[in-house]
């Protein structure tokens, strides 16, 4: 079974975030870059999809920055066979990137039997690549699975959807998976897995090279701005019974008039 | 060419043994510091994971790390807690003279079946009449036909109750001091003769195991010798030079955690209208904090270089050793002080790495055996 799980590299969660001078994007010369961590569970459904049937391979692509490859490196030292990295510092679009994984996997000489992805970014909150490029490839996909039982290329996928209830889908290969936190507990990259990490192909292509062009842009970012700072809280003071009663009046009064959300 | 780069191997070890040490180990060090238990599965754990026995190398099933390598893990696992370290660290102290010394025979004889499943080793070198010196030990070994046969006791043995292989220093006369000593390998725990005490009550390291062993005619294979008779002091010497700086990274670890915590938590608490980081008081004793933790870490990466380049680090491995131990004692008591009465009290982590640093200036030879070992080392160059 030739298996793809499509990564990207995000912020670490613990990052202070500014925008970048121009405004055109954050600023990233100081970031510290993290696997998508939706992405991880993708990883390890993949590796757990590998075990289950000997013979397979695990190919991990990402469309992004070449400064830092640690995602990339962190999935081979999971235990991915190898890696393809489409280069691009650009901020690219939902669209651009889905394009350029199709083209990557292409690329591969390998057709895929199932895509593994995150269900989404956690830095743009996009929610859109994984959709995408299973539409680009005319596969079916199905999203935020939290449970994922594969037997002789047809997949059971329990979908989460309000209220807690599962939605349960039943897929045949070639599908794209895309995984929510709950499917699994992603493995540590051992130590000697780490080692061996280096040794493993990891192939890069240019943005060209799998046929994305600026004229794929669908979206173009102009003005990243951080959210206005939160005003400190206001305190009413109501201990005294006598002045309780036009304290919730006032209170009323600001949450449908100040605050409106009454 | 000065490089304080660690390369993107290096990155990702730290990167992992760290995430290791947060997820695995600090959410249980609390309880087992109490319960002074072995944590078994958090043990095997970072031994699938290859965390273990850094130091065998790749031909006998290691996975060849450099000793800078080492030092990375061990900061990182120490940061986790600094006895469960103890634990896992302790098996490289006893498989370096197998590792330094050995012959292939022994190496994959002794070696290889830790690569093959956890197992635990003991290094036995201290008596209850002799610790810093340690030339004056007095457990014997006397020949008889092709065995050897061990006398003696050891004192304050780490994982003793849990060891599958113990590597003792033993002498063929006490007279003879340094130049008598020996180093042979028990691979066999159920050998007769063998004693293991009760496990020792400790100030910190809780969870390690620490115990007397006794060895009443223990008979061993003379093929377990470690290098000929009277090789043993050099076989220790070369050890220290690489157990020291593992044992100061550990006190990276330790200190780094404490000053983590500090940080955190004087961003956090209020006093006079403001975080008591605003306070200038806390902010000099941070800077300090800070300070200590890098020059240690300088020192053991420094220490660990000098091995992995080929050259003599005995006195570098001491600096590194005295400095990174003292220092984490006084950035241990600060984070105390800084937690103030909270500090004090169990339910905050930093009153535990206050008791578990106050080994690391003893334990491998005290803060004062090191500046011995500095001061001889500067005046045998004149």
């Amino acid at each position: 079974m030739n298996i793809f799980v499509c990564i990207k590299q995000v912020p670490d969660t613990e990052t202070k975030i500014t925008p970048n001078g121009d405004g055109t994007y954050i600023e990233t010369s100081s970031i510290k870059w993290i696997m998508n961590p939706y992405d991880e569970f993708a990883v390890e459904q993949a590796l757990l999809t590998k075990q289950a049937n000997s013979g397979s391979t695990v190919t991990v692509v990402r469309v992004g920055g070449v400064k830092d490859t640690e995602a990339l490196r962190t999935a081979l030292a999971m235990g991915a066979d190898d890696a393809i990295l489409v280069e691009s510092d650009d901020n690219l679009d939902s669209f651009m990137t889905a394009k350029a994984l199709k083209g990557a996997i292409e690329k591969s000489g390998k057709t895929a039997d199932v895509i593994f992805t995150g269900k989404q970014a956690i830095d743009d909150d996009c929610l859109q690549v994984p959709q995408l490029l299973a539409g680009m490839l005319n596969i079916p996909s199905v999203s935020v699975v939290v449970g994922c039982e594969e037997a002789g290329g047809a997949f059971t996928l329990k979908r989460e959807v309000e209220g807690g209830a599962l939605e349960v889908y039943e897929v045949k290969s070639p599908a794209l998976i895309a995984c929510n936190k709950g499917l699994n507990t992603p493995r540590y990259a051992s130590l000697p897995g780490i080692m061996k990490a280096k040794r493993k192909p990891l192939a890069q292509h240019s943005l060209a090279d799998v046929g994305v062009s600026d004229a794929d842009r669908r979206v173009k970012y102009s003005n990243f701005q951080l959210p206005p700072e939160k005003p400190a809280g206001k305190k009413f003071e109501a201990m005294d019974e006598a002045v309780q009663a036009s304290v919730v009046a006032e209170v009323v009064g600001l949450l449908r008039n100040e605050a409106k959300v009454i | 060419m000065v490089n304080f780069d660690l390369s993107s191997e290096q990155k990702e070890i730290k990167e992992m043994a760290m995430k290791f040490a947060k997820n695995e180990m600090m959410p249980k060090a609390g309880e087992f510091d109490e319960s002074g238990k072995m944590p078994m599965d958090i043990l095997t754990k970072a031994w699938e994971l290859g965390l273990v026995n850094t130091c065998i190398p790749p031909e006998f099933g290691g996975t060849g790390f450099t000793t800078l390598d080492s030092m990375i893990i061990t900061e990182a696992l120490a940061y986790g807690c600094l006895g469960m370290n103890t634990t896992l660290m302790a098996n490289d102290l006893a498989l370096l003279p197998i590792a330094l010394g050995g012959n292939n025979e022994q190496k994959k004889r002794f070696l290889t079946p830790f690569t093959e499943s956890y197992k635990i080793a003991s290094f036995c070198l201290t008596e209850p009449g002799n610790g810093s010196d340690a030339a004056g030990l007095k457990t014997t070994i006397k020949e008889d036909g092709d065995h050897y046969v061990i006398n003696g006791q050891k004192m304050w043995i780490t994982n003793a109750g849990y060891a599958d292989l113990f590597v003792i220093y033993c002498t063929t006369d006490p007279e003879l001091k340094h130049k008598g000593i020996s180093c042979i390998v028990l691979d066999d725990k159920n050998v007769a003769g063998l004693e293991i005490g009760a496990k020792e009550k400790k100030m910190g390291h809780r969870s390690s195991d620490t115990r007397a062993v006794t060895f009443t005619n223990v008979r061993i294979p003379k093929e377990n010798l470690i290098g000929n008779l009277g090789d043993g002091w050099n076989l220790a010497k070369m050890t220290l030079d690489h157990s020291r700086p593992m044992v100061a990274a550990s006190a990276v670890g330790g200190a780094q955690c404490a000053l983590d915590h500090a940080v955190k938590y004087a961003k956090e608490r209020v006093q006079f209208n403001k975080p008591i980081a605003g306070h200038q008081a806390i902010q000099l004793m941070i800077a300090d904090m800070a300070m200590n933790v890098e020059a240690s870490r300088l020192l053991v990466h420094k220490a660990a270089w000098l091995l992995d380049q080929g050259k003599s680090n005995t006195e570098l491995a001491s600096y590194a050793k005295a400095f990174a131990a003292d220092k984490f004692m006084e950035v241990a008591t600060d984070a105390v002080q800084i937690f103030g009465g909270y500090g004090y009290s169990n339910e905050y982590p930093v009153e535990k790495i206050m008791r578990d640093a106050k080994l690391i200036q003893i334990y491998e030879g005290t803060s004062q055996i090191q500046r011995l070992v500095i001061a001889k080392e500067i005046f045998s160059r004149s």
